[in-house]
């Protein structure tokens, strides 16, 4: 700590901090621009200058930029000093001589740090009369536009882009006054984190794409503190709706989860919730392939509830990518001997085995932010950029923490940032990652082997066995694999904090055990290190919680004739299982209810469908890989501008219906006591009630609001529909209000904030103000409650060591590769995801497609007992010799360790 | 024998002046301005220094030597080299780091290191050499301008001679010491004259500066201890070690605080341009004879000491000795010591404008004041030149011109570009006046445009 003296007002301050840093953390104005929490500083826009004395008899001082200054203890400086205030007016107007003031038409006006900045400064007067700069704007792809002519040259963008995110097709180009950020030449932004720039840019060069044609203001837009949806991690997102739409996804900052970045998937894959085919009205069908008939609410309540009840037995399917609420719902009104987790056998084994490695292996599970303070990395069987990007991030960032260590030791700031990475160069901790294709990692690795699951579960037994010889030894390991897994054990012993990544991206609980027994051979050792298991959807945690079969159980129970009547919540069978063993079953079928808010295949053959909400329009819980029980809030009621619409939350129809048949009158329901219910009925879930504020929460008596105080329009928006004001929808299940009117802003600091705003900082920049210190934590607490942890003990070895892989003459083992673009669900069906997801093609290791006399572009066909996959082509250098790659979501039933035949398709020469 | 002189980088001093007591630098130079090769460069005591340094001394002694010699940094900033070589880390687990021979000479009207490259590269091989020694460098790397070919062709003549005989590579003259030299020509940036622009450009990045401290001796090239010397520093190495800081310091005869000779010029419509070894703190008016005054009768109206980025200084300044405390203390910088003359008949708005085109084009755009800042400078003067000037224009180029200033810019290119600016400014207001429309006679009420 240290006292530093700003306008005569002494402070105490991390003096380990820049002067900038110091002093936002104090909640003090101080403009800025290159600077940014998450990259440091570089001293580059001048913006933050401030007036510093030698001492207190000092009364002439000089200007420094406070990003540049150390707060060391005894700092003395003003803020409000006129020479500096004039700087920097001064140094906004040079940043304005090219800049087009184009704020009316732009996409950024409203939530621009520039326009914050420039009104902060007080600069309103243009003095230069000549003509501006222009630049010629690229195609970045589907996600970002690009206005070079809003530059104003902070470098944010190509240091949050390289630097941070180790991208590479972006770059600075010319010199002078006509510096261009931009890719060598128009193209797809390749960096999964590119959206981001949106956020980072502090004006109007980057902005998301999707608003162009619905385009609304921040302050037009109504938001929800919410959690992302589209995979395990639980990053936190602002939703905005307007209209009855989503039109934007901004990152929610969370101290210990995302902080200040999201992955594309997540801050565009919001796309399905907008869908115009999504099912609004309860819809029923005589029998397969009859008409569709829409009903009401109680209609179709009641005939569910006949259905139902007359059936011999009722099977429940949970969903992975539904809250805790409405899995638990299911779960009670099928009985839980009835209810399947609604994930394959192959699945629900390797959710099993990661609850029990997070409880029996004594390594914590650590949340984002902790994992990037780890300083040796071990990833089995995971490429963390695909299955769960924004982890991937932070494991970039904990590879990188090696700078930070070097220069401490040389005396550098880690907030120098420039300095930090010229004297780490390409020092950094040790990553190694053992997965059977190319990682986005493996650049930035310390080793990286391509090999099949069952030998990477033989590395990382073997791993386990060298750090401790109690752990079972891997017979017949090729010598050079194991002198591999020695320095692997080296490089973890040698760690302060080692971190284990793995998960169940191969659907196999070998490499699973495998990195169980690295992380007990630590925890035996006393490392106080990290085992993070991956999970493939947003609560696959949790549903693993509650309890419950796979669904190829279902089907076994269907198919025997056991049961005769299902009940699907928000689950894309066909997704999942193999479609002709998927039908068979469906065909057997009395009654078959799904809920869902997607026209999925199986809501094509439902008897009644119920439109379910998606995260947009409803409350849950989820528990994201971390162990973190999240709330996410209700972002608008689909009502307001369809009168017609019946979209509830699965856990309301299913409490509903669970009334209906048991011929009780059971009244509404509200969140809490969903939550409440849950949380009794699953002693491990007991925390989920404090995981948000209660419906009841109230600051300072008021609701917080959803919307920002200036948002406009509200009694125009129905006006198509009838010229009355209605009463905004209330909300019985959450405290936050369908309005502008409640509270909002930094100032009672609460847990859960719909949208970043304080008072002069209308951009993502004003999280600032939210948290305790700039990249700390919220100072209402960061949102959720963790429900993992290890349990101490003896840390039992699994004993079983897989057989080494061998490969087949004439067969290849299937490989399913996980996608950030095209590999979910739901948010494949968004627009925007389809227009970035690669084309899909069959992998071979370059060297087999050689020995085949294959070229990269040949059609092949992959022909599995579960069916055939016609696709091109590719050769891959980083694929393990033997395999066949084969990206996820295009044929259900294909897994990982099938076996396949390949044949040519179409033009293709024979294999 | 005599060869016409090809360009202005010429020694305008007779054999007979040069001697190598007095004339360190340039003694051994040939009359017909071809390069010294090995051989008349051994002849002519060459490698001594390397050869008695390297076997007796320690690079703390020459650390010491050097210091008490109290060289100045030659490339126009004047700091001590010696001290700037005490400040390198060195020692412990450190690895070895980095010689950086700063040959990115761009400040306009600047031509010496050129002549010491093209004509005695192995004075700066061996001052190299000695650098590297003192520094525990392992690697040599000249930043060559990536227009002085005929320096890079002397340098690889040399650098390859040098090898070839044992002063360069493995085990230098038997003492263990290992150092190579790597020749490595810029692509025409004058930004990589700065020392962290320069190691930027060198690693292959964008030819940024870097933030200091860290100094590039702390965290330089590759992020290793790096030292940074301009070429005419690193030939005075040589002299000063073989015979000692009295000597040196004595060559400046009293004229200087500062010790040794320096190569002084003249640019500009005087009738001899060129170049002279002279002791430091030599009287301006001195060099200007010495060129031979201005041609065609003019007077002298404004003089740059020593390139484009210094402040105008007044033919009243004549008097003053060239060296860097005294050209500091009148509000200029001695720069690189090569004087630009301006005659009487050149208006200095077009001047100045032609000066800050040239400043704003070679900003490297990193930071606000110099990117955005420097542009306007040349618009308003652009303005001025065509007599549209409005009022309130000088006070803008003043307040720029203070904003560009030491400090509040990122590096010293900026303050740079500012510095003749705002002397001129001082100077010349007048001129400056004479641009601003409304100052001349209203138009007759009517005529349009």
């Amino acid at each position: 700590m240290a006292t530093i003296h700003v306008d005569g007002q002494a402070y105490r301050v991390d003096g380990d901090d820049n002067l900038l840093a110091a002093c936002l953390s104090l909640g003090l104005d101080l403009p800025y621009f290159c600077w940014h929490p998450a990259l440091g500083s570089v001293g580059a826009c001048r913006q933050c200058a401030v007036k510093q004395y030698r001492d207190a008899d000092d009364d002439q001082g000089s200007l420094v930029m406070a990003c540049m200054t150390p707060a060391a203890d005894g700092t003395r400086l003003s803020i409000d000093d006129a020479e500096a205030r004039a700087f920097r007016r001064g140094v906004i107007e040079w940043l304005m001589l090219n800049h087009p003031h184009d704020c009316p038409v732009c996409e950024e006006g409203g939530h621009c740090h520039l326009q914050d900045m420039t009104v902060m400064t007080g600069h309103a007067r243009r003095r230069y009369r000549f003509t501006k700069r222009t630049h010629r704007n690229q195609d970045l792809g589907p996600f970002l536009g690009h206005e070079m002519n809003r530059c104003i040259t902070c470098y944010r963008c190509v240091r949050f882009y390289r630097d941070h995110a180790g991208g590479e097709d972006l770059g600075a180009f010319g010199a002078g006054d006509n510096i261009y950020f931009g890719r060598h030449r128009d193209g797809v932004l390749e960096s999964p984190f590119a959206g981001n720039l949106s956020e980072v840019c502090p004006t109007g060069v980057f902005t998301d794409r999707p608003p162009d044609d619905h385009y609304t203001r921040k302050w037009d837009l109504q938001f929800a503190p919410s959690v992302c949806h589209q995979c395990a991690v639980g990053c936190n997102i602002s939703p905005g709706e307007r209209y009855g739409e989503l039109r934007r996804v901004e990152n929610r900052y969370h101290g210990e989860v995302n902080r200040f970045f999201l992955c594309d998937r997540g801050r565009y894959g919001y796309g399905y919730v907008n869908r115009d085919d999504r099912p609004r009205l309860p819809e029923w069908r005589e029998a397969p392939g009859a008409a569709t008939v829409t009903l009401e609410v109680d209609a179709a309540l009641d005939r569910a509830g006949d259905r139902l009840r007359s059936a011999r037995r009722v099977i429940g399917i949970g969903s992975p990518r539904a809250s805790l609420e409405s899995n638990h719902r299911l779960r009670e009104l099928v009985g839980a001997e009835h209810f399947s987790l609604g994930v394959t056998a192959v699945e629900a084994a390797c959710l099993a085995t990661m609850a029990r490695l997070q409880r029996e292996c004594g390594l914590p599970s650590p949340s984002l932010r902790e994992i990037e303070a780890h300083d040796a990395v071990l990833v089995l069987g995971e490429d963390p950029l695909q299955s769960a990007a924004r982890l991937g991030l932070s494991l970039r960032q904990a590879v990188l923490g090696r700078r930070e260590a070097l220069a401490a030791e040389r005396g550098i700031p880690a907030w120098n940032a420039e300095a930090v990475k010229t004297l780490a160069q390409d020092r950094r901790h040790p990553l190694f990652i053992a997965y059977p294709a190319a990682t986005g990692l493996d650049a930035i690795a310390a080793g990286h082997w391509a090999l099949a699951p069952d030998d990477i579960a033989r590395l990382g037994a073997a791993v386990a066995h060298a750090l401790d010889p109690a752990a079972p030894a891997v017979a017949t390991l090729d010598p050079s694999l194991a002198a591999e897994a020695r320095r692997i054990a080296a490089a973890l012993l040698a760690a302060e904090r080692p971190l284990v990544v793995s998960g169940d991206a191969l659907g196999s609980t070998a490499v699973l055990e495998a990195a169980g027994n690295v992380a007990r051979a630590l925890a035996r050792r006393a490392r106080p290190g990290g085992l993070g298991l991956i999970r493939a959807e947003t609560n696959s945690t949790g549903v693993a919680m509650l309890g419950g079969e796979p669904l190829e159980w279902a089907l076994d129970e269907i198919e025997a004739g056991r049961a005769d009547a299902l009940v699907v919540l928000e689950n894309d069978l066909h997704a999942r299982l193999p479609g002709e063993r998927l039908e068979r079953a469906l065909d057997a079928l009395t009654t078959l209810v799904v809920l869902d808010h997607q026209r999925t295949a199986v809501w094509a053959r439902a008897g009644i469908g119920l439109p379910a909400a998606s995260f947009a329009e409803g409350d849950g819980t989820l528990v994201s890989l971390e162990g973190r029980a999240q709330r996410f809030f209700q972002v608008f009621e689909p009502r307001v501008l369809r009168p017609e619409s019946r979209i509830r939350e699965s856990w309301r129809w299913l409490h509903a219906l669970q009334g209906t048949l048991q011929r009780r009158r059971v009244g509404d329901t509200r969140l809490d006591a969903e939550t409440r219910d849950c949380a009794r009925h699953h002693p491990a879930l007991s925390a989920i009630v404090e995981a948000a504020d209660h419906a009841d929460h109230r600051v300072q008596g008021l609701r917080q609001a959803r919307a920002p105080h200036r948002y406009s329009g509200r009694t125009a928006l129905r006006a198509h529909l009838a010229v009355g004001e209605p009463r905004p929808p209330q909300d019985p299940d959450s405290p936050f209000a369908f309005s502008m009117e409640g509270y909002a802003g930094p100032g009672r600091p609460q847990r859960e904030n719909a949208f970043a705003w304080a008072p002069g900082w209308n951009s993502p920049q004003a999280w600032n103000k939210f948290t305790d210190e700039v990249g700390g934590h919220l100072r209402g607490g960061d949102p959720g409650r963790r429900l993992l942890g290890p349990v101490p003990g003896g840390y039992a070895y699994a004993r079983i060591v897989a057989e080494g892989f061998v490969r087949r003459d004439g067969e290849w083992q299937l490989v399913v590769l996980p996608r950030l673009f095209g590999g979910e669900e739901t948010s494949r069906r968004a627009p925007m995801i389809a227009a970035r997801a690669a084309a899909p093609a069959l992998q071979l290791a370059a060297a087999d497609a050689a020995r085949l006399g294959l070229a990269e572009g040949d059609r092949l066909a992959l022909v599995t007992p579960v069916g055939r996959l016609s696709l091109p082509l590719s050769c891959s250098a980083g694929l393990a010799p033997g395999l066949v790659g084969v990206p996820a979501g295009l044929v259900p039933g294909l897994a990982t360790g099938q076996w396949g035949r390949l044949e040519p398709a179409g033009e293709g020469r024979r294999p | 024998m005599s060869v016409a002189p090809r360009y202005h980088s010429r020694l305008r001093q007779a054999p007979a002046e040069r001697r190598a007591e007095t004339h360190p630098l340039t003694w051994r130079l040939r009359e017909d301005g071809r390069r010294v090769a090995l051989d008349d460069y051994l002849a002519g005591d060459g490698y001594a220094a390397v050869r008695e340094v390297l076997g007796e001394q320690t690079p703390e002694t020459v650390i010491a030597t050097l210091k008490a010699a109290n060289v100045r940094g030659r490339g126009g900033a004047g700091f001590s080299a010696g001290t700037k070589w005490s400040l390198t880390l060195t020692g412990g687990d450190l690895p070895r780091g980095y010689l950086v021979c700063n040959a990115d000479e761009m400040e306009p009207g600047t031509f010496k290191d050129r002549l010491l490259m093209e004509q005695l590269p192995h004075l700066l091989i061996e001052g190299m050499i000695l650098a590297g020694f003192a520094n525990r460098s392992r690697q040599g790397y000249i930043f060559l301008r990536g227009e002085y070919r005929e320096a890079a062709r002397a340098l690889v003549l040399a650098l390859d001679e040098a090898r070839d005989a044992g002063w360069l590579g493995p085990d230098i003259a038997g003492s263990g010491f290992d150092f190579d030299i790597a020749l490595h020509t810029g692509a025409g940036r004058y930004i990589c004259g700065e020392e962290t622009a320069l190691i930027s450009s060198l690693e292959g990045h964008r030819a940024n500066p870097r933030a200091k401290p860290p100094f590039p001796g702390q965290s330089g090239a590759w992020g290793k201890p790096t030292v940074v010397n301009n070429v005419e520093t690193l030939c005075n190495v040589p002299g000063v070690m073989r015979h000692g800081a009295d000597w040196y310091q004595a060559l400046s005869g009293g004229l200087s605080e500062d010790g040794g000779t320096k190569l002084f010029g003249v640019s500009g419509r005087v009738a001899h341009p060129g170049l002279w070894e002279l002791p430091m703190g030599t009287p301006a008016g001195e060099l200007l004879e010495r060129a031979g005054g201005l041609t065609g009768g003019r007077r002298l109206k404004a003089w740059l000491p020593g390139g484009a980025s210094t402040g105008f200084l007044l033919p009243e300044h004549l008097s003053l000795a060239l060296d860097f405390d005294t050209i500091g203390d009148a509000g200029s910088r001695l720069g690189t010591g090569l004087l630009t003359v301006v005659p009487d008949d050149q208006p200095m708005v077009p001047l100045l404008g032609n000066l800050e085109a040239f400043f704003a084009r070679e900003s490297c755009g990193w930071c606000t004041p110099c990117r955005d800042g420097l542009p306007w400078t040349v618009r308003l003067l652009a303005a001025l030149e065509r007599g549209e000037g409005e009022p309130g224009d000088i006070e803008l180029l003043e307040d720029l011109a203070r904003d560009l200033g030491p400090g509040r810019t990122f590096c010293a290119h900026a303050p740079g570009a500012a510095m003749p600016l705002a002397s001129a400014l001082a100077h010349f207001r007048d001129e400056f006046e004479a641009g601003i429309a409304s100052s001349r006679a209203p138009r007759p009420v009517g005529e349009e445009g």
